[in-house]
């Protein structure tokens, strides 16, 4: 008995922390490369609506996934031209994205609000996925295992290949690689385009996997704790992992508090959780400054204008 | 300029002319680099040396004229093209990337990917070729700025290149280090690369160089062989008129002491700081204390210490015998202690101010600019104008931004604005860093008279000449330390050098000791 309820919340911990950790992983590049996108929860979004509209409309879950990682990117390509081409402001721009998310989501979801598709199943065959004790390694879709698969591989693009200390240079001094003729703005755009789709991929993990169905502010919130994520990991793909797993664990106590009827803590409070670690979290390492910065890339944020 | 008669040119340019809104950056500029030649190309701030150079290695475009390399005309759209021609480029500011380490900034160099292996034993080769010391291994931000240099010749090392253009590369080292480089460019000169090498200091072009092409307001106005002509001729064409030497009256050494500091030790302040440790100096009125060193061993710190915007225990800064060290930057100008810091936009001064709001910042306790809480706009824009006439600044009135003047006329509008209030003592950093010679000259007279008058003078600087000409005593800062004063008449450069720590390894760092020994 007990065996399964712990099998169960490791299960739903691992479940709930790919989403963010797959938008995290995308943002972690984006940032990697000098550019902050807040848009992370308005990508994600629109990446929901549309992987669940392309799955109803061709009843293929493939078909889903792929229209939302390329939602995510169309969404952020107007993040790039808005910051990148024309050099405006990032916080402000990636705000208004994900305002933007928000409505353009809730616009297009309007049709599929109470709709459900079949949703994304385990990898493995039932004798695996559905073994009582083994499933606690095998009894995942592809997304559990492709996040942290992505995770493994975004940690080796960026330590030990040269597209990735390119881009970590980009990201370090913008004006240092101009100098030396590396293309900037271009390689900031393709940083940005895969969030985008890291982002749109997330999205339709809830639409598609999570709960197969489409409510309006499906991703609810997780954007924001991804982008926290990415801070709180010091820009290092393995503590992503681990900050995914953790926030995973609470969003699940969140849930087995509820489901356990508990009521010492009124499930507002609950609800808030996740929301508040991050805060923690946030607090916590920037006061222990020297680490947090010492790890920022140094351009984050800051606009390229060839002089 | 024709091509010198016993080779066919290297580099040509004919002609080439560049525009920026408002600006002639460049004006019909012809000049050729012969094979093996160490051409110098020398200039003022805002001659157009910069630009001329990036047209040159493709990182800007001219809107005229032709450029020729080895007789045939080429078009260099890019730093890859300007590579792959056999141009290689050490940059003033560095283009490196400080939490990378040296292989990985040198990887960064290359446009094509390159085995990590096959690499570094390229680095080594060179390394010991030209024996450059450099760790390959260590990371960027824990190198002096002479290393960093090094980075970027290797950089460019390995490339093979044809010419190597070099700007403004001593500005920020020490003499042992400007001399280690001489050595590695008249060895690569020898080998049949060409080095353009551009640079304001004369004296080094001299020993260095065998043309030299002088630049004023974007056009040429003359070459010579820097070997024959006279520093002091060439300093003439370059600033087309004749240069003024500061005049110093005599001073009675006796004043009283203004400005003391006692034991002052502060912790470094974040990740790539520097901490201070044990400083004590002292400077009476009308002295000029000159602190040398090289970029990045506290010299910033000290500044901010002594001017107030970190503070320390109340008795280690002393003013007229008022312990200070407690009180901010405002109380302290109150009091009559101003202060220059090195960097002019965003710390000296708000890039998006008008020049008049930037006099309120600094000026208005002792000024008045100030009154009933309210700014007192005729009296800013008075005491803004007063500045630009009396440093004879180039702006467009005091309404310009401070944003859109050049780095050394803002640097004349700051000095100005702290000099002009006369304060009984003055902490400057770098007075005259991208300043042209006709302008340092009058920073220099300025601080000059401002000390006849009583006032005490640190100036914290890389410039050791400017120290030499301005100082009655310096003190060299290494690694959050200050060394013993020494009076300027009985110094040597290489005395200077020695404190400064240019010289790597353990003798350097003993003969420090000992230089600290008996204080």
């Amino acid at each position: 008995m007990s065996t399964t309820i712990v099998i169960s919340i490791i299960m739903t911990i691992l479940i709930a922390a790919t989403p963010i950790l797959l938008a995290s992983l995308g943002e972690l590049v984006v940032e990697k490369s000098g550019v902050l996108n807040l848009g992370v929860e308005g990508m994600m979004l629109c990446g929901a609506v549309c992987g669940f509209g392309a799955t109803v409309a061709t009843g293929s879950l493939l078909a889903g996934f792929l229209a939302a990682m390329a939602a995510g990117v169309a969404t952020a390509m107007i993040f790039a031209f808005l910051t990148l081409t024309l050099s405006a402001n990032q916080v402000a721009t990636g705000l208004a994205l994900t305002i933007f998310g928000v409505g353009v989501s809730s616009l297009i979801g309007k049709p599929f609000v109470g709709r459900t598709v079949g949703r994304l199943e385990p990898l493995l065959p039932a004798a695996l996925s559905d073994h009582p004790v083994l499933r606690v390694v095998f009894g995942y879709d592809i997304l559990v295992y492709g996040a942290i698969a992505l995770t493994a591989a975004t940690a080796w693009f960026l330590t030990s290949t040269r597209p990735g200390l390119i881009l970590r240079a980009v990201g370090e001094s913008d004006s240092s690689a101009h100098a030396i003729g590396y293309p900037v703005i271009a390689i900031r755009a393709a940083a940005v385009a895969f969030g985008g789709a890291m982002a749109g991929l997330a999205g339709a993990y809830f639409s598609l996997a999570l709960t197969p169905m489409w409510a309006d502010r499906l991703t609810a919130g997780r954007g924001w704790i991804a982008l926290a994520l990415v801070v709180f990991a010091s820009w290092k793909p393995g503590r992503l992992l681990l900050g995914a797993w953790l926030f995973g664990a609470v969003a699940t106590f969140e849930l087995q508090a509820k489901a356990m009827g508990a009521t010492w803590l009124a499930p507002e409070f609950l609800a808030m959780l996740p929301y508040l670690a991050t805060v923690v979290v946030l607090t916590l390492i920037s006061m222990r400054r020297a680490g947090a910065e010492g790890s920022a890339p140094a351009c984050l944020g800051k606009p390229f204008a060839t002089a | 300029m024709a091509a010198p008669p016993e080779a066919p040119p290297l580099l040509e340019l004919a002609g080439i002319g560049k525009s920026f809104p408002g600006v002639r950056a460049n004006d019909a500029i012809s000049f050729a680099v012969a094979p093996e030649e160490i051409h110098a190309l020398i200039g003022e701030n805002g001659a157009g040396k910069s630009t001329l150079v990036k047209i040159i290695y493709g990182v800007q475009q001219a809107d005229e004229g032709v450029i020729r390399w080895r007789g045939a005309p080429v078009a260099i759209p890019s730093p890859k093209a300007a590579r792959k021609l056999g141009v290689g480029m050490v940059f003033q500011h560095f283009s490196l990337f400080e939490p990378m380490t040296v292989i990985e900034n040198i990887a960064l160099g290359f446009d094509h990917a390159i085995d990590r292996r096959e690499l570094e034993r390229k680095v080594a080769q060179i390394l010991s070729a030209y024996a450059i010391p450099l760790d390959p291994r260590r990371t960027v931000h824990t190198l002096s700025v002479g290393e960093r240099q090094r980075i970027e010749i290797v950089r460019c090392l390995l490339q093979n290149p044809k010419l190597l253009i070099m700007d403004e590369p001593t500005s920020v080292l020490t003499p042992q280090e400007a001399d280690r480089l001489f050595d590695t460019l008249r060895q690569l000169a020898r080998e049949g690369c060409s080095i353009l090498y551009i640079s304001h200091k004369l004296g080094e072009i001299k020993a260095l160089c065998d043309r030299a092409t002088i630049l004023r307001g974007g056009k040429v106005v003359g070459s010579c062989d820097p070997k024959q002509e006279s520093t002091r001729r060439m300093a003439e064409m370059m600033i087309g008129a004749e240069l003024k030497t500061v005049a110093r009256a005599a001073r009675a050494g006796g004043g009283q002491e203004r400005i003391a500091v006692a034991h002052l030790s502060h912790p470094a302040p974040g990740h790539f700081g520097v901490a201070l440790k044990d400083i004590s100096l002292s400077v009476r009125a009308g002295e000029i204390f000159g602190i040398a060193g090289v970029a990045g061993n506290g010299q910033t710190e000290l500044l901010l210490a002594l001017s107030g915007e970190t503070r320390s225990a109340p008795d280690m800064i002393t003013l007229d015998g008022r312990a200070i060290g407690a009180f901010g930057p405002g109380r302290r100008r109150r009091l009559g202690l101003c202060a220059v810091p090195e960097e002019r936009n965003g710390h000296a001064a708000a890039p998006d101010f008008t020049l008049a709001e930037n006099t309120v910042l600094t000026a208005r306790q002792r000024l008045g600019l100030v009154e009933h809480g309210f700014i007192a706009t005729a009296k800013t824009r008075d005491y803004a104008a007063r500045i630009i006439e009396r440093f004879a600044v180039k702006a467009h009135g005091v309404s310009a931004l401070a944003r859109s003047l050049s780095g050394g006329n803002l640097q004349k509008f700051i000095m100005g604005r702290e000099i002009l209030q006369t304060p009984d003592a003055l902490i400057v950093s770098q007075p005259t860093w991208g300043v042209d010679a006709g302008a340092a000259a009058a920073i220099h007279q300025a601080l000059v008279d401002l000390a006849a008058r009583g006032s005490a003078i640190v100036i914290i600087s890389q410039d050791l000449d400017e120290l030499l000409t301005l100082c009655d005593r310096l003190a060299v800062i290494n690694e959050g330390k200050l060394s013993a004063p020494l009076a300027i008449s009985g110094v040597s450069i290489e005395q200077i050098g020695l404190l400064m720590g240019g010289v790597h390894g353990e003798a350097a760092q003993r003969r420090e000791e000992r230089a600290h020994a008996p204080a």
